[in-house]
């Protein structure tokens, strides 16, 4: 793969949390990257580390108990791991911004709408104060708030959960950022809304012509946005490739059992698929093998032995499982 | 027997004209300054061994329709009947009586467990409050639903926090089931749970119908998963019931514009079949102050001028189909 147009890339990534004085991998080993203009979705359950992977990005792990142990994060070549928080600052906003799955917390409920939004412009730009204020204000009217002029003197709380929703994406999309990270944007509203919301990052995506890594748990959402998609499974990446394949040529059984496993409104179907077990928990993840293996349909005795890698099996399509001679040790060196 | 009181016989619940009003206080001594129209008089019936699924976004009155209809809360106006006898005002004992045939299924299956008191004892606590034994007397019993909902039988001892999201879900099936009622009324009970984990608690409550001769009121906002469930579905929108249909005939042919636009808003897991989407501009109103007319009409995007006058009535436009809509009219 050449990395030369890549904006952001990530690289065995292993990012560790301290619980009881022991280190556990929330994310181990995660490598994909983001090309520019690009919808990439991360797609997994609760659990799977798409949160905390995301989190490690703009490097905002908690920082009594979590850090990235290895890998790196390369943003237009640059790695961010070792950068400070001053450092970062600069970064985070400007460069890379991110909106977040509950629009309430993420917004001061003390306040302004309008004094939240000029404070990412006064951190990043030298304008004027007048000219933050009407930029503020043409930036709500952007993302489709019509009565700006009045919302910038609400609160946080006289919002709507799609309006917040909307300011949210006003406030990281102020700088023109290259990078929108976008965790869960639409988990917590409903259909209709989610739908308007979807609509705005697609329209702004095109306007301001940045990237957006879109992490969800809802497959109908990554059918909708993706580009290309990332599937997670316990803080690995189990499969990756265009949006297409993984809905139509899905290797992984993890990929194939979630995809059976929802109810389509245009099926008949009496009996659901169902993928048996849960995900395993941080301080239960098997040491050895894949971490898929107590609930997978196919599993094979080596699978408890051998750790799996996130292979080829043919171009632009890879997948981290032992049914794939391209997952296999053995034979991926041989191949390099 | 009037034509009338056959009706309310032959259906396991008929409700009629139900309403909901949650008093709004404030200013001089807390006066009543107004109501919260929850539940905006809506009628249905279910019918024996049925699942009715209530379909609507937050807000929009379905869970406190579910829990008025359990007479969790009393109503504010309309009837309840339950197997031909009206349930509206009961009281005391024959209320009690009543619980034992409607149960409940919770969202949260992280609050609506007692963390301090051990699974069998969650699970026999309503065998044993109507006098069915005491709980080792009931422990065989109790061991069989845990069994039969999935659990491993050590569940028994162990405690609510011991389990995953779906785990519970699971016990608080169990316990809704323990009176072998004879209506559940599930209010978003896999909303809280990850896919792979909702299918099966899917499947398990549409084999646990069948075997136990249940009727289901399926509440929950996921149209897809209320699709898979239901045989007829309701649509909730600011109180009021917009449409009733089968559930096939609700997909595919939806006749009311919120209908509509709720099915084309569902994002569909196939990247090659990007439907043309209503977006619906707003958001759904205060249900303090709801629109005049019909409630939809500041949304709607097949608005007439005579919307915001007349309140449409839920009419029936083709066979099981019933819409309230002045399309229709």
């Amino acid at each position: 793969m050449s990395n030369q147009e890549a904006l952001l890339e990530i690289k065995n990534l292993h990012t560790g949390f301290d619980i009881g004085g022991e280190t556990h991998h929330a994310v181990k080993d995660v490598s994909f990257s983001v090309k520019p203009r690009e919808v990439v979705c991360v797609v997994g359950e609760s659990g799977c580390g798409k949160s905390v992977m995301s989190l490690s990005i703009m490097k905002l792990l908690p920082k009594h108990n979590g850090k990235i142990d290895k890998g790196e994060i390369l943003f237009k070549g640059k790695d961010l791991v070792p950068l400070n928080d001053k450092e970062m600052n600069q970064i985070r906003g400007k460069d890379i911004s991110m909106i977040f799955q509950e629009p309430m917390t993420a917004l001061n409920p003390v306040l302004t709408i309008g004094f939240q939004m000029d404070e990412v412009l006064i951190n990043h730009t030298n304008a004027k104060k007048e000219e933050i204020r009407q930029k503020s204000i043409s930036l709500l009217k952007q993302v489709g708030i019509s009565r700006a002029e009045q919302i910038v003197h609400e609160y946080p709380h006289q919002l709507s959960g799609g309006m917040r929703q909307r300011v949210m994406i006003a406030m990281a999309i102020a700088c023109q950022p290259q990078l929108l990270i976008a965790d869960e944007p639409t988990t917590a509203l409903d259909v209709t809304v989610q739908a308007q919301i979807l609509e705005l990052i697609t329209k702004i995506q095109d306007e301001v012509g940045m990237a957006v890594m879109l992490i969800t748990h809802d497959l109908g959402v990554v059918a909708e946005m993706a580009d290309r998609v990332v599937v997670m499974y316990a803080g690995q990446v189990v499969e990756e490739s265009d949006v297409d394949r993984i809905f139509y040529d899905p290797k992984h059984p993890y990929t194939r059992a979630l995809l059976s496993s929802i109810p389509r409104m245009e099926e008949e179907k009496e009996v659901l698929n169902t993928i048996k077990g849960i995900v395993p928990s941080l301080k239960n993840m098997p040491e050895v093998g894949c971490r898929f293996v107590d609930r997978c349909p196919e599993a094979m005795p080596e699978c408890r032995k051998i750790d799996p890698l996130l292979g080829e099996t043919e171009k632009g399509h890879s997948v981290r499982c032992l049914l794939y001679d391209a997952s296999k040790p053995e034979k991926k060196s041989e191949v390099r | 027997m009037t034509q009338q009181q056959k009706d309310r016989s032959e259906h396991l619940l008929k409700v009629e004209e139900l309403k909901k009003y949650y008093p709004v206080r404030g200013g001089f001594f807390r006066r009543k300054i107004g109501d919260v129209k929850a539940v905006d008089n809506i009628s249905l019936d279910l019918k024996r061994g049925e699942t009715f699924g209530l379909v609507g976004e937050s807000g929009c009155g379905k869970s406190t329709a579910g829990r008025t209809i359990t007479r969790l809360f009393k109503p504010t106006e309309g009837k309840i009947f339950f197997e031909g006898k009206d349930i509206t005002n009961l009281r005391g004992t024959q209320l009690r009586n009543l619980r034992q045939d409607i149960q409940m299924v919770f969202q949260d299956p992280y609050a609506s467990l007692n963390p301090k008191m051990m699974v069998g004892s969650i699970v026999s606590e309503p065998l044993v409050n109507y006098g069915k034994g005491s709980e080792s007397k009931l422990k065989d019993e109790v061991m069989n639903l845990l069994t039969r909902v999935g659990l491993p039988e050590d569940a028994y001892y162990k405690y609510p926090h011991e389990f995953s999201g779906g785990q519970r879900q699971r016990i608080g099936i169990a316990r809704a089931l323990a009176l072998k009622p004879k209506l559940i009324v599930a209010d978003e009970p896999v909303s809280a749970l990850d896919v792979s984990v909702q299918s099966q608690v899917l499947n398990l409550l549409k084999e646990l119908q069948d075997e136990f001769d249940l009727t289901l009121l399926f509440i929950a906002h996921d149209l897809s998963v209320v699709k898979h469930m239901s045989d007829r579905i309701g649509v909730m929108y600011l109180g009021n019931l917009v449409e009733v249909a089968d559930a096939d005939d609700l997909y595919r042919d939806p006749k009311h514009p919120y209908t509509q636009a709720l099915i084309s808003a569902i994002p569909q897991p196939d990247p090659r079949n990007k439907s043309e989407r209503i977006i619906l501009s707003g958001d759904v109103p205060s249900p303090q102050n709801p629109p005049v007319g019909c409630p939809f009409h500041p949304r709607c995007p097949k608005v007439m001028p005579e919307c915001s006058g007349k309140k449409p009535q839920l009419k029936e436009v083709n066979k099981e189909h019933r819409v309230s809509c002045l399309l229709y009219e």
